[in-house]
């Protein structure tokens, strides 16, 4: 039996893809110089983030993230900050909203074709929606992020 | 521990078929359920009493002349002499009936802390209390001019009896309110201890029993306890039922908590008067079937013994402790030297909620978090624990399979 074999009944939420920005995010410091933060906070878990944002022009230039949480939370965190660089402010929200739909429901077949592609880098986490509990460990980053947008300093996930 | 040699066992076959749920798959996997310090299974008799009550004899309480009330009263009312007789209280009305030990410390909070408790005075808790035994003082504090004292623990998770008695030295502290046994290190506390060096500088004491009353035979006169509160739902009854047990002078000064029917002896406009001890704390139609379940759980722990149900949960404890210790990585959060089966734990650098998740997908059912139980999360410098919890029907192969699934969990996160 395989490595992969043993732990298949592990693997539906824990893919490789989460593992590995879990244990090795890429995107997990503060950045220096920034134009907005904001926290977010799941107190029922004790899930906590920190977001900053470095915008060009009205696009996000860089995402960086202070987390302390689960391997999904911070596995959602770096998928995230990775998603939208680059990405124009409502656009990201738009990512944000068609994300929320994946993690609760494990698809979103009425997202656009111009979500498609980042979505799809998003999907590896789409296992939460079997975990109610899970799912706003995957989404806290992100209305940490909105938050960061919005200019509004807190975010909870409640 | 040789359980062999003891002559109180139990019969874990037999037990395990009492409980319906127990057969049930979850995931594919059958089901390991050790989360029981957060609710225990019910048992078929619990189930019983509850669908019989509801479907041969059903009324509301104390207050029909018809034959289905008075039933249902005679029901519900042997909730009570059950709970008495469970905790060897002086007197069946000593036994307050709330909705769970929150409900419990609540009552006792807004109605011996406003109302017998002088402002000026203290009531002193533990570093490891669950949050309902130090929101409802906290609000006492800020609502009515009462210190709120802390007592420390030690790093083994015992309380620090030096510093407890210090802090009770300037004869300020009114009340103690403290565990019995921490919901998260599974620390039992030394009750009687307790109880003398509080009386000794004048304060009353109240236990949260909500985990202890399901592993210790507990005898409040022995105890020399001033109130002990305790929830049904822990000890294989319905939820929404609790018990606060209070020594009858102290709750006869007692001012009444909630207002409306069935605590009143007499209403006008210009003045209600009280009903007599328990029910003038009892407002409002009570928990009727979870009473009558209350008596069902109570009789067939009764029945089982305190003895067995105590062996039992050593020899798990024990043989958890061997098992988890020897899982690489695995830190046991309480090393008290008096515990009971309720065990915290880290895996390496693993969140307790990938921990719990990656065992749920194996069927091992575990609560992970903070669990209710936060300034001791910050004293132990950890965000959560895991924490896997016995019951009655708990056996040693579950352990096992725990001790493997984290094996495994250990394994995948690498």
């Amino acid at each position: 039996m395989t490595q992969t074999e043993t732990f298949d009944d592990l693997r539906d939420l824990y893919q490789d893809v989460i593992l590995d920005h879990g244990r090795n995010p890429r995107h997990a410091q503060r950045l220096e110089a920034f134009d907005a933060t904001a926290k977010g906070d799941n107190p029922m878990c004790g899930d906590r983030v920190q977001v900053w944002v470095k915008y060009d022009a009205d696009r996000l230039d860089r995402v960086g993230f202070e987390a302390r949480g689960c391997a999904i939370s911070v596995a959602s965190a770096d998928l995230m900050a990775e998603t939208v660089s680059g990405r124009g402010k409502a656009d990201t929200k738009a990512l944000f909203e068609a994300f929320r739909t994946l993690a609760r429901t494990g698809a979103c077949p009425d997202c656009g074709q111009s979500l498609a592609e980042p979505l799809e880098r998003l999907a590896p986490l789409a296992g939460v929606h079997e975990y109610p509990s899970r799912v706003k460990c995957a989404t806290l980053p992100w209305h940490a992020l909105i938050a960061a947008l919005d200019g509004t300093k807190e975010a909870s996930s409640e | 521990m040789n359980v062999a040699i003891n002559p109180a066992t139990l019969d874990i076959e037999r037990i395990r078929a009492d409980f319906p749920i127990l057969t049930q798959t979850v995931r594919g996997k059958p089901l390991v359920f050790l989360d029981s310090a957060a609710s225990a299974q019910k048992p078929r008799v619990v189930i019983d009493a509850m669908v019989n009550a509801m479907e041969t004899q059903y009324a509301n309480v104390h207050r029909g002349l018809h034959w289905m009330s008075e039933r249902t009263t005679e029901a519900y009312e042997a909730a009570r002499d059950a709970a008495a007789a469970l905790m060897n209280a002086n007197d069946r009305s000593e036994i307050v009936i709330t909705g769970n030990s929150t409900g419990s410390i609540n009552l006792l909070a807004h109605s011996y802390g406003r109302g017998v408790m002088k402002p000026g005075q203290a009531v002193l808790i533990s570093g490891m209390e669950h949050h309902s035994n130090i929101v409802p003082w906290q609000m006492l504090r800020d609502a009515h001019g009462i210190e709120l004292r802390v007592a420390p623990i030690t790093d083994a998770g015992e309380l620090d009896m030096a510093a407890f008695e210090a802090l009770l030295e300037d004869g300020k502290v009114g009340l103690v309110a403290i565990t019995h046994m921490s919901n998260v290190l599974g620390t039992v506390t030394p009750a009687e201890r307790i109880v003398s060096l509080a009386h000794a500088f004048g304060a009353k004491v109240m236990f949260d029993g909500s985990q202890a009353i399901v592993h210790r035979k507990i005898d409040v006169q022995a105890l020399g306890a001033d109130f002990y509160a305790w929830t049904g739902h822990k000890l294989y009854g319905p939820t929404g039922i609790g018990i606060l047990w209070g020594r009858k002078e102290l709750l006869e000064q007692m001012p009444p908590f909630f207002g409306g029917g069935d605590m009143i002896s007499s209403v006008t406009y210009e003045k209600s008067t009280w009903a007599a001890v328990p029910h003038k704390f009892e407002a409002g139609t009570p928990a009727i079937l979870e009473g009558i379940g209350l008596k069902a759980a109570i009789d067939y722990v009764q029945s089982i013994g305190y003895d067995a149900m105590a062996a039992h949960e050593a020899s798990l404890t024990e043989h958890a402790l061997a098992r988890l210790s020897k899982v690489p990585d695995l830190r046991i959060i309480g090393q008290a030297q008096d515990r009971g089966g309720v065990i915290s734990f880290v895996l390496g650098k693993a969140h307790a909620h990938d921990v719990a998740t990656l065992l749920d997908r194996q069927g091992i059912a575990v609560r992970a978090g903070h669990h209710c139980a936060e300034p001791l999360m910050h004293r132990l410098g950890l965000d959560s624990t895991a924490r896997a919890s016995f019951g009655v029907y708990t056996t040693h192969g579950e352990i096992d399979a725990l001790a493997d699934g984290l094996d495994r969990v250990r394994e995948f996160f690498g």
